[in-house]
């Protein structure tokens, strides 16, 4: 369970984020939802260790941690918006990067990763690089890579917006069956209907507050 | 033909040379450029950041906007009314180096600038390293951007060469235009463009089988 406590951030003097409190339950979909332009991705990106907090915390199973001490542990794992795959490198070299650099032997990498593959729908594109990927390919490589490295909490930023609309339900299951497996998740949208449809737990920005 | 033959020799020795500084400049300004254009891209906060890039960038301002034939004659004739002095050889290398490093810091810098920030963001939040990102990420991406311009300056250097006729060294145009007046014919300095146009067209054939190397992605 990830609890944040009071996170305030400002850019240039103009506050973004007002004391967001909020927590993160264990095998739960947390919603994360307000009008474009409100700081959703600057949460997102505060609890990656991407942006630091003006001031706030974080506690991690009743500890109190930070970004960069979660990281470490591999504790997040991020699906951008953009997806961010590596363009040099194939799909399969896109998921086993990270672990075989963190010390998995290239073969228990390349076991996971075909796992992953099979389970996404991806065994066809191992080979292939991410130039010739649909969104919805590129989509699940960077869900892929990100599950690779085990993480306890999977966030995603926006991901029906780089997608076709009819997508939209597609996201929605797979996010779903993840949350059946077990998995702990949050689900940055400004797409009210998405949220619902896969939250149990929703938080708005700007307003400050849960409706549960 | 015969005459061909016998002039030959004297041509290919200026090939030497020629090939000689062409290679040595490559080696040392490409990494060289490298290198300053890391400096280059940041926006440092410090006073004493602030001055190193701003040197930096005077440094490429300068090389880049005044004549590489002046920055030859600088050094070699200009420096040792001040007690710098070097042979012919190590100021033409000097010159070369110091004039294709700020060509290629430029290039760098733009191939840094082209790749997205979110492919170091990706990488950060996988818990690599900023050198491993730089390393498998960055770097390959950055190489493929730069590779067209890399390879213009590349050929660009080659012809370049022929300045440190001015400083007297004994390269590929001098030998032709040497011949050229000791035997009042125009047939050396055609022998001479030839070999440029061949050593061009070597390099061009490279660029293009390196390019294709780095088309297996987008
Ligand atoms: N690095 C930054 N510097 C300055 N302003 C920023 C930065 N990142 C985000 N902002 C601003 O913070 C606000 C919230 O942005 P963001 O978190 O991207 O919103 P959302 O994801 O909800 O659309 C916007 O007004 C945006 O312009
Ligand atoms: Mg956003």
């Amino acid at each position: 369970m990830l609890e944040l406590k009071n996170i305030n951030k400002s850019f240039n003097g103009r506050p973004v984020l007002k004391n967001v409190t909020l927590t993160i339950e264990d095998g739960k979909t947390l919603a994360i939802v307000g009008p474009s332009g409100v700081g959703k991705t600057t949460l997102l990106r505060i609890i990656s260790g991407l942006e630091q907090a003006d001031s706030g915390t974080m506690i991690w199973n009743g500890k109190p941690t930070t970004a960069q001490a979660m990281r470490k542990q591999g504790i997040i794992g991020v699906v951008f918006q953009n997806f961010e795959l590596f363009p040099n490198l194939s799909v399969m070299r896109n998921i086993t990067l990270a672990p075989t650099l963190q010390g998995v032997d290239q073969q228990q990498a390349d076991a996971t990763a075909k796992k992953l593959l099979d389970q996404l729908a991806l065994t066809d594109q191992e080979k292939a690089y991410p130039y010739s990927l649909s969104g919805g390919q590129k989509q699940r490589v960077a869900i892929a890579r990100a599950l690779a490295l085990n993480p306890q909490i999977l966030l995603y930023d926006e991901p029906t917006s780089a997608l076709d609309p009819l997508l939209r339900e597609n996201v929605a299951e797979m996010v779903n069956q993840f949350k059946a497996s077990g998995m702990t998740q949050v689900v940055v949208t400004h797409d009210m209907d998405f949220a619902k449809s896969v939250a149990d737990t929703t938080y708005h920005v700007g307003k400050g507050g849960d409706d549960q | 033909m015969t005459y061909i033959f016998q002039i030959l020799p004297a041509l290919l020795s200026g090939v030497k040379l020629t090939l000689g500084i062409f290679a040595i400049t490559l080696v040392g300004a490409i990494p060289l450029g490298l290198i300053l254009s890391v400096g280059l891209i940041p926006k440092p906060k410090s006073i004493l950041g602030k001055a190193g890039k701003s040197l930096l960038e005077g440094y490429v301002w300068v090389f880049r906007g005044t004549p590489l034939l002046l920055q030859l004659m600088f050094i070699f004739y200009g420096l040792p009314i001040i007690g710098i002095v070097f042979d012919r050889f190590s100021a033409a290398l000097v010159a070369f180096i110091l004039n294709y490093a700020a060509y290629f810091a430029e290039i760098f810098r733009g191939g840094f600038g082209a790749v997205d920030e979110g492919q170091f963001e990706a990488s950060t939040v996988l818990n690599m390293t900023r050198w491993q990102a730089l390393r498998y990420v960055v770097i390959p991406q950055v190489v493929k951007i730069v590779l067209p311009s890399i390879g213009n300056e590349v050929i660009n250097l080659v012809k370049d060469s022929s300045l440190v006729y001015v400083i007297g060294l004994g390269d590929l145009l001098r030998a032709g235009n040497i011949a050229s007046a000791r035997d009042v014919t125009l047939l050396p300095l055609v022998l001479v463009g030839v070999i440029y146009l061949l050593l061009t067209l070597i390099l061009t054939f490279l660029q293009k089988r390196i390019e294709a190397a780095f088309s297996y992605y987008r």
